[in-house]
């Protein structure tokens, strides 16, 4: 059981880790018109969440979505058809990176403005509570999205009407460049949401296991008795804010911080944790490269597709 | 037919509807208070219960996004603010979120919420209790914007916002609540994009938008005994908007002026003039003019108020400069009646 569940969880991590990967390698040939906000160090926290819940729960995600979407819905064609702008993508390029939608997965959208999608998750996860249907909604979003006003108007209506919505912050102490230091008049984000009617649980783990079994309890009491829960988890991000680069000389942080983080980064920790389990390394490569050719074939599809009809552009203003 | 106000016939338009269909749901700040809204939410929260009729925070913003993931999730809601100025703190949701979610999810996302909002005016109300907005909300793609101005618009154009698939940002005057009229008992709706002759008249035309209609028909009354016939284009929805009646009128009378409850710098007034001046310019025999707010912000005090606002007057000399008319005497009409009959606080 244990062992399945470490398989399906670097399954999906390797899934997400390996698609960025790739767009590193192409994004150069600037057929990928879009801005790339890469995912790589968060895979722990969005995979450990995702697997948590069932296909008909509800995710919004920031436009740092890629891990997001490919957790939650798997769907690879989409996803690099998107990328790319093509007639094959159900979005047609009006999305774009930073917009992903696939709302019949559960994934919900995005917002590109920070904070601005956790009121809409609260809206969504009520009218789940109305019609009694089980579902919870997650909102992840970035530490600096609790620098919003937005984020604590959210925080207050979901707490005062018990709404079941799991609030999950990717706390990579970064606000684009800023780090904390310049953002925050207080120490720690959870010690005050304690303070609302909600509940709170705060990890620093790579280890999307360890994340998954938190995760997992807290949804269970969600879905048990209808209420909020906040989730604080701590990660690095290893890439530039948006692009597909390291900037460590960029002068805002240290290359050092990174190895220290990279030490524990989440796909290695995990496939160490497989063979470690006794998992054969022959089965783990074995799906690696299956993985790894469904995201080539993905790539080379949405390249040799069409664009979308240029009369796209009128279409769909309103219903 | 019996008659009812402009008040009474929004109430009856959402009592209705949630009768028809228990999706619906109407919030915001002290909508199911004592004061309801003015009265407009008089008795919703009895007959549907504190689950479709609630008090929110004072989080406009996030009350908005709230409405919209409520209706991702097949809820039709009603926002309500009891001043359109306050819809300003909920404007990233508004030009950020609802507009542009069934765009950008190629339909999928469909956004069925309906956001009233309330101009206000007199007694004091100043410059953050009395703006109108409506041209700001229109300049972007994906919302509809409608403003009813008699009691038969007001239900039969609310009915079609709650119907609407799209978010509808509905703007009410403060003093047309009193507005009385026949409507009729059962449901209708009034569709979206077709303007309303308010008046028929052959020698020029006014296009004029909420409140200033009244203005409107006030000062044709006037230029009526004059000898000059008006025709009042009220265009009801500015998105989406009934071009073709507003050309067709001005092609008649081959004058034009727009008086807007607004400011004009890049309003609805200007909007207007510049669509009539390119569809009709070989017929019009003088520019478009435009008839606005002044340019400042609302001051509070009376004598003040009562510069900032045009009303049927500024309208009546307009007319008769812009026909080479003998201006008539006004001598002992009274212009400023709504100002004596509305005493605060709201």
């Amino acid at each position: 059981m244990r062992k399945d569940l470490n398989l399906e969880l670097y399954r999906k991590m390797y899934l997400i880790r390996s698609a960025e990967e790739n767009i590193r390698k192409v994004y150069c040939e600037d057929e990928m018109k879009t801005p790339m906000h890469m995912s790589m160090g968060v895979e722990a926290i969005v995979v450990g969440v995702c697997h948590a819940l069932n296909d008909a729960d509800q995710i919004f995600t920031t436009y740092r979505s890629h891990a997001g979407f490919l957790a939650k819905t798997g769907e690879v064609e989409e996803f690099f058809s998107e990328m790319y702008s093509k007639d094959t993508s159900s979005l047609k390029g009006k999305g774009g990176s930073m917009h992903l939608c696939l709302p019949e997965k559960g994934f919900m959208g995005t917002s590109a403005i920070v904070s601005a999608h956790i009121s809409v998750a609260v809206g969504c996860a009520w009218a789940n509570k109305i019609n009694k249907n089980d579902r919870v909604v997650v909102v992840f979003f970035g530490d600096g999205a609790v620098d919003e006003g937005a984020f604590w108007e959210s925080m207050n209506i979901a707490s005062l009407m018990q709404i079941p919505v799991i609030f999950v912050c990717e706390d990579n102490e970064l606000a684009v460049h800023t780090g904390v230091r310049e953002r925050r008049g207080y120490d720690s984000i959870a010690r005050i949401i304690e303070k609302f009617h909600c509940r709170v649980l705060e990890s620093d783990s790579t280890d999307v296991e360890e994340i998954h079994n938190l995760v997992s309890r807290a949804i269970a009491g969600v879905r048990n008795k209808p209420q909020p829960y906040f989730m604080n988890f701590k990660y690095y991000r290893y890439l530039e804010h948006v692009g597909i680069n390291f900037d460590f000389d960029a002068g805002y942080r240290s290359k050092s911080e990174f190895d220290k983080w990279f030490k524990n980064d989440p796909v290695l920790l995990q496939r160490s944790k497989l063979l470690k389990d006794g998992c054969k390394e022959a089965k783990i490569i074995k799906i690696e490269n299956g993985i790894s050719e469904k995201i080539v074939s993905a790539i080379t599809n949405a390249k040799n597709a069409k664009l979308s009809g240029r009369d796209e552009l009128y279409k769909g203003v309103f219903q | 037919m019996r008659v009812i106000t402009y008040c009474d016939a929004l109430r009856e338009a959402m009592v209705q509807e949630m009768e028809r269909d228990e999706k619906i749901f109407v919030y915001g700040i002290g909508v199911p208070d004592h004061k309801a809204i003015f009265g407009s939410t008089t008795g919703i929260i009895e007959r549907f219960g504190e689950k479709r009729c609630f008090d929110t925070p004072l989080s406009e913003d996030a009350m908005t996004g709230f409405g919209l993931g409520a209706a991702l999730n097949g809820m039709r809601p009603i926002h309500i603010h009891i001043r359109i100025d306050f819809m300003l703190l909920a404007f990233n949701q508004i030009a950020n979120m609802l507009s542009s979610c069934n765009y950008s999810s190629c339909g999928k996302l469909k956004v069925p919420m309906v956001i009233r909002g309330i101009i206000g005016r007199g007694w004091g109300q100043g410059f953050q209790h009395s703006k109108s907005m409506y041209s700001t909300f229109a300049h972007i793609p994906g919302v509809k914007v409608v403003l009813p101005t008699t009691a038969y618009d007001a239900k039969g154009l609310l009915i079609s916002a709650i119907r609407d698939d799209n978010p509808v940002i509905f703007i009410e005057h403060r003093w047309l609540y009193w507005q009385k009229e026949e409507v009729p008992e059962k449901p209708y709706t009034i569709p979206f994009g077709k303007g309303n002759i308010l008046r028929k008249g052959t020698d020029i035309t006014i296009v004029a938008t909420s409140w200033m209609n009244v203005e409107a028909v006030f000062a044709a009354d006037i230029l009526a005994k004059s000898g000059v016939n008006v025709e009042i284009v009220d265009p009801r929805t500015i998105v989406p908007l009934d071009e073709d009646l507003i050309v067709a009128s001005v092609e008649k009378t081959g004058r034009c002026i727009v008086v807007d409850n607004d400011w004009e710098f890049c309003g609805f007034s200007a909007e207007a003039a510049a669509r009539i001046s390119a569809r009709c310019f070989g017929k019009l025999k003088a520019p478009v003019r435009r008839i606005g707010f002044a340019p400042t912000p609302c001051p509070t005090a009376r004598h003040l108020e009562n510069e900032f606002y045009p009303n049927a007057k500024n309208i009546v000399r307009a007319v008769e400069d812009m026909l080479g008319v003998k201006p008539v005497s006004l001598e002992g009409i009274e212009f400023y009646s709504h100002e004596k009959r509305f005493k605060g606080p709201f």
